[in-house]
């Protein structure tokens, strides 16, 4: 058993750090909004990688700095950005021909739900009140190569977000690859979820219990 | 000689009628034709269809052309915004209707319609609460919904350079929707910060070709939504 006693997890920046790891040289990498758009700062030294807003930017770099930014150069998440050198506008149905027609290489989200069989939950709670609003989210999930996810393992309240049955609405079926969370790296598998890494400090029956569904051990991977 | 400059934004959208349907360029206040959406409040024409990214944010440009009751139906793929009340409040009420569609599914809508493509495949939104009331179809083994071409009675889009036959330069990521937008509208009306002569602007980097452009309002200085908004401007 676990010990009772709250096993610490990794805070928002080190989960966005431990993501950015596992980003190879090279690759075209949409970032979510959120944790993911942290991802930027810690990509490993030596290694390149081109920054892809989806509104119509390749060759995205970090925030200006205070007084010095341009209203009509932001991200996604309308916050201001820069340009690098060697970056391209365009406009909007190119930006989408870069994801649906599968020429980005990883997309890094947040959710509200992931499910054994990937399957993503990340744009509504369904409520009758909230108004539904779903940007960029169910294109870059059909149409991206690989799909990392980044969330805290569970709810504030210890409810789990990796689920055997997503309860809110899909934002598409068994589309996530990988999962990072504050306990733990989980790959989604055809046997369902699989432990890929503890955090450390953490053991892995803290982290099955907060699993909503099976979680096959590192020792049982093939 | 061809010259589509039309002197102020009150004549550009003047003849703009109810019911019309409108694709507003901009994506947040990145590209937003706020000269021109504060000419059509002025003007008055109700009863409008709107598409845009956004539903706009303060009590400014499109948030206000919302705000003022003019817009019975939006077509658009993120209807929340830091500072948008407007929005939320008249689509509780019932006032107005929205029709979500996936971003790049509508950039994809409004790009087939300007090329005069009825319909398309895409694999967006298969699996999803987005996809009730779409034809489904399989091609190479994986499932695609069927979605329709959009088009327009009118485009209002903003740009950095034009010339007076309409070929356009845009601003960085200001570009977004409105290349798009003008190839699939009746009538496409530009705001642009600069207007030159044909020849000015080298054909090697124009975005837009004026084939696609009918009038164009010379908008030296545009203000920019966020100002507006950070002075707690309400317009008109």
């Amino acid at each position: 058993m676990s010990d009772p006693v709250t096993q610490t997890g990794l805070t928002r920046e080190e989960m966005a750090r431990r993501a950015a790891q596992d980003i190879p040289n090279g690759w075209y990498v949409n970032l979510g909004i959120g944790i993911p758009e942290r991802v930027v700062k810690y990509v490993p030294e030596g290694r390149e990688v081109i920054y892809h807003t989806e509104n119509g930017l390749l060759g995205m770099g970090p925030s200006p700095g205070p007084g010095s930014g341009d209203p009509e150069l932001i991200n996604a998440g309308k916050r201001q950005v820069t340009a690098i050198p060697g970056a391209a506008f365009f406009h909007h149905a190119d930006s989408f021909t870069m994801i649906r027609g599968g020429h980005i290489d990883l997309c890094v989200l947040g959710a509200l739900q992931v499910s054994n069989k990937g399957d993503l939950a990340n744009w509504s709670t369904g409520a009758a009140d909230a108004i539904p609003a779903v940007g960029g989210a169910m294109d870059l999930v059909a149409g991206v190569k690989t799909i990392y996810v980044i969330t805290q393992h569970t709810t504030k309240d210890g409810t789990p977000k990796l689920v055997a049955s997503c309860t809110y609405p899909l934002t598409g079926p068994g589309v996530v690859d990988r999962i990072y969370t504050d306990l733990a790296v989980i790959d989604v598998t055809d046997d369902g979820f699989k432990l890929v890494e503890l955090t450390p400090g953490v053991d892995y029956d803290y982290v099955a219990e907060r699993t909503g569904a099976a979680l096959l051990p590192i020792a049982e991977a093939s | 000689m061809i010259d589509k400059r039309v002197v102020s934004a009150e004549s550009a959208v003047a003849d703009i009628p109810d019911g019309a349907t409108v694709m507003i360029g901009g994506f947040g206040e990145a590209g937003s034709p706020i000269e021109l959406i504060h000419a059509l409040i002025d003007q008055g024409a109700t009863d409008l269809t709107v598409v845009n990214n956004n539903t706009g944010s303060g009590e400014v440009g499109l948030a206000a052309l919302i705000k003022a009751g003019r817009v019975s139906k939006m077509i658009c793929s993120y209807p929340r915004t830091a500072n948008s009340t407007v929005f939320p409040e008249l689509y509780h009420s019932g006032r107005t209707a929205l029709e979500l569609v996936p971003q790049g599914t509508l950039a994809e809508r409004i790009r087939a319609g300007g090329a005069g493509i009825p319909a398309f495949y895409t694999p967006t939104s298969v699996g999803t609460p987005l996809e009730e009331g779409k034809e489904r179809r399989i091609f190479g083994g994986r499932d695609y919904v069927l979605e329709y071409g959009l088009t327009a009675d009118f485009a209002l889009i903003k740009c950095l350079r034009a010339d007076s036959y309409g070929n356009l330069v845009y601003n960085r990521t200001a570009r977004n929707f409105s290349p798009v937008m003008a190839t699939a509208a009746t009538t496409t009306i530009v705001q642009a910060q600069e207007v030159v002569v044909p020849g000015e602007i080298d054909p090697e980097v124009v975005v837009t070709p004026g084939i696609f452009v009918h009038r164009i309002v010379a908008v030296p200085n545009p203000a920019h939504e966020s100002v507006l908004v950070a002075e707690g401007t309400s317009y008109p």
